[in-house]
């Protein structure tokens, strides 16, 4: 049976490419910003039963239930304000979905953050986006603007007697600020070092106060799932991994895209119909990081069949991630690939917890030998251990994100690193006979 | 994590002030936080200071210091902490970011740092001629249209921030030259690609194109680049 493919009548961002004309009038022509005071009206409960029956899962990484996270929050305030925290410190390798959506389809982002906000009892909320991002920001201020002098935000947003502001601050270069409680001590002003949890966000977040931290992605599929119904978009993909999802594939396809799906799409037409192929056919792929750099790589034989969304991932002991997935094909060095990401999570350790300040450069130094094979073959599970003394040993996920593509690696390229440690050592004696 | 130190003495200003745009501009950054709390602009203003400046200074830390109130010590280490602030001179007209994390690695861009060191030197010391400065940078999210870079700059009477995608190392060659000689080439994807939509067979969201650029090409092109 073929793959029912998201058709544009159900895509949720319909401008996702910038295309279209951006001009808020344009906009609410597209379906955006119509009936929000209604939603409002609805209340807070309904708002949230309704993202529960939705199945939205978490779109940033960990894949947490949205709905379910938003009835964290206290349901009366104390005398504190709450906030809402969206993340869009889009920074894990081979992510670049977040970006597409503020430029281009900003409003979906900022109606979102209104209606999460009302739902929470929030009057604020914060968007941190990534310091790099200067033209998104641009873009997304401007959107902002817009929607504040149409009377959209603000006070009586929408007509809806709810007062609500919208804030966009940025971060200046920091992977790890993409943790929650890391963003919100950068967004306080400090180094971005991830707080001990508990406690949570939710009790005590943002200035000491309640707070929620979600992705762009979750926020901005909010107001459609809204109007639509939780039914519509719990429709596409498998039970519990529900909707549509931005999809972004990097490396070596034909066409590299980033694209609205449904979920659970099988890779190869997730390939076949938007990246225009494999490079070389399916024969010629070496390896898939499926949801980027934090998870670890497929074989072929395991990518090629899976079905693109979090169960189907995880029971192959890798993940969705954010689905930003990576291809190599057959002339990829899988082992320099990984090693790239070795230095990429060592350079951004933020040095609080010494598994991980210690354990990133360390795995790095002797990923940097097996590359060129300058390594013993004992060596291999000596790393393996290493990564085992990393992972769950750190206050936040970033020693564990170091750890899994090291694992996948060995995992599944033993072989290889095996094969190119024995190479060079058989080298090693071929010259040291010339020499004779 | 690495360590980050500030440039030597010889290098820092006697002083700093923002221009009175930019002064304007700072109290609208502190006013979105709450009272008591306009720590949180921190990294706003020091990113200012860097547009003005091309580099963060001692001078620069210690006002805006001042400014929002704080410890001087306390500003240094977030300038310390975050990447993107540059604790030296950069390139007069521009600092070029090369992304070579593992997607624009698998793309060629180890073949763009070539390109940097042979037409720059070495990273992170700017050009004999004072122009131009390069560096090595993490993935900078734009994974789709890899290989790519970001750019500062400094030409056509302001700063700009663009990112430069679908590289290769003949068009950047030629990127990086227009630069030194003080031109602000069009930025986004080289290779004729809107945004990020599959190369010549979109599959989405087809439509005749209203916008004849898209956002991040037309605010440059709005600040001068060339069209």
């Amino acid at each position: 049976m073929s793959f029912d493919f998201l058709t544009d009548e159900n895509r949720i961002f319909t401008n996702l490419y910038g295309q279209k004309d951006r001009s808020l009038k344009a906009v609410k022509a597209r379906g955006h910003w119509d009936g929000t005071a209604d939603i409002l009206g609805k209340g807070r409960d309904w708002i949230v039963q309704e993202m529960k029956d939705s199945g939205l899962r978490g779109r940033g990484g960990a894949g947490f239930p949205t709905g379910l996270k938003w009835s964290f929050m206290p349901k009366e305030s104390d005398g504190r304000p709450h906030y809402l925290v969206v993340n869009a410190d889009e920074s894990e390798p081979g992510t670049c979905k977040d970006r597409e959506i503020m430029r281009h389809d900003p409003h979906t982002l900022i109606e979102g953050c209104l209606i999460a906000s009302f739902a929470m009892g929030a009057h604020a909320a914060y968007i941190y986006i990534r310091g790099e991002y200067v033209r998104e920001r641009e873009a997304l201020q401007q959107a902002i603007d817009e929607a504040y002098e149409d009377g959209l935000i603000g006070k009586n947003a929408s007509g809806s007697g709810f007062d609500f502001d919208c804030y966009l601050s940025h971060g200046a270069g920091a992977y790890i600020c993409g943790e929650e409680t890391a963003l919100i001590e950068s967004l306080e002003g400090k180094k971005g070092m991830p707080r001990l949890k508990p406690p949570f966000p939710a009790n005590v977040g943002l200035y000491g106060c309640p707070s929620t931290v979600n992705n762009v992605e979750s926020i901005a599929v909010v107001p459609t799932i809204l109007r639509r119904g939780a039914g519509w978009f719990a429709g596409f993909g498998r039970e519990r991994n529900a909707g549509t999802k931005v999809f972004a594939i990097s490396g070596h396809v034909n066409n590299p895209c980033v694209v609205e799906e449904a979920m659970s799409i099988p890779f190869r037409d997730l390939i076949d119909r938007h990246c225009g192929g494999f490079r070389g056919g399916y024969e010629n792929m070496k390896a898939v990081i499926p949801g980027g750099s934090s998870v670890p790589c497929l074989t072929n034989a395991q990518a090629k069949d899976v079905l693109m969304d979090f169960d189907a991932l995880s029971e192959l002991k890798s993940g969705l991630g954010t689905a930003a997935v990576i291809v190599m094909d057959e002339s990829t060095d899988i082992i320099k690939a990984i090693w790239r990401l070795s230095k990429f999570y060592k350079h951004e350790s933020c040095g609080q917890c010494t598994p991980c300040r210690e354990g990133t450069g360390w795995m790095m130094r002797v990923m940097d030998r097996l590359v060129e094979g300058r390594a013993a073959v004992e060596e291999i599970d000596m790393l393996l251990e290493v990564t085992k003394q990393v992972e769950g040993h750190t206050i936040c996920a970033l020693g564990d994100a170091a750890a899994w593509p090291i694992q996948g690696l060995i995992r599944n390229f033993r072989d290889e690193i095996e094969e190119r440690i024995k190479a060079l050592d058989t080298g090693r004696v071929t010259a040291a006979v010339a020499a004779e | 994590m690495s360590t980050r130190r500030l440039a030597a003495d010889r290098l820092q200003p006697d002083n700093f002030a923002f221009s009175s745009d930019n002064a304007e501009w700072v109290k609208t950054q502190i006013a979105k936080f709450p009272e008591g709390r306009q720590a949180s602009a921190v990294i706003p203003l020091l990113w200012r200071a860097q547009e003005q400046e091309g580099w963060v200074t001692r001078a620069a830390i210690e006002e805006i210091a001042r400014i929002l109130d704080m410890p001087t010590i306390r500003v240094l280490e977030v300038a310390t902490f975050y990447f993107m602030f540059q604790l030296a001179p950069t390139g007069s007209n521009a600092h070029i970011q090369v992304c070579g994390t593992t997607p624009c690695m698998l793309c060629g861009a180890e073949s763009l740092v070539a390109v940097c060191e042979k037409l720059i030197g070495p990273a992170h010391t700017v050009s004999t001629d004072g122009k131009l400065s390069w560096e090595e940078v993490e993935c900078l999210g734009a994974c789709a249209n890899a290989p790519m870079a970001q750019i500062d700059s400094w030409v056509k009477g302001g700063f700009h921030s663009d990112y430069y995608e679908d590289l290769d190392e003949a068009g950047f060659a030629k990127t990086i030259e227009a630069f030194r000689a003080g031109e602000y080439p069009k930025p986004g994807s080289q290779k004729g690609r809107f945004a990020s939509e599959p190369l010549g067979n979109q599959t989405s969201l087809i439509t005749d194109h209203a916008e004849p650029h898209n956002a991040a090409v037309a605010t440059a092109i709005a600040e001068g680049a060339s069209a």
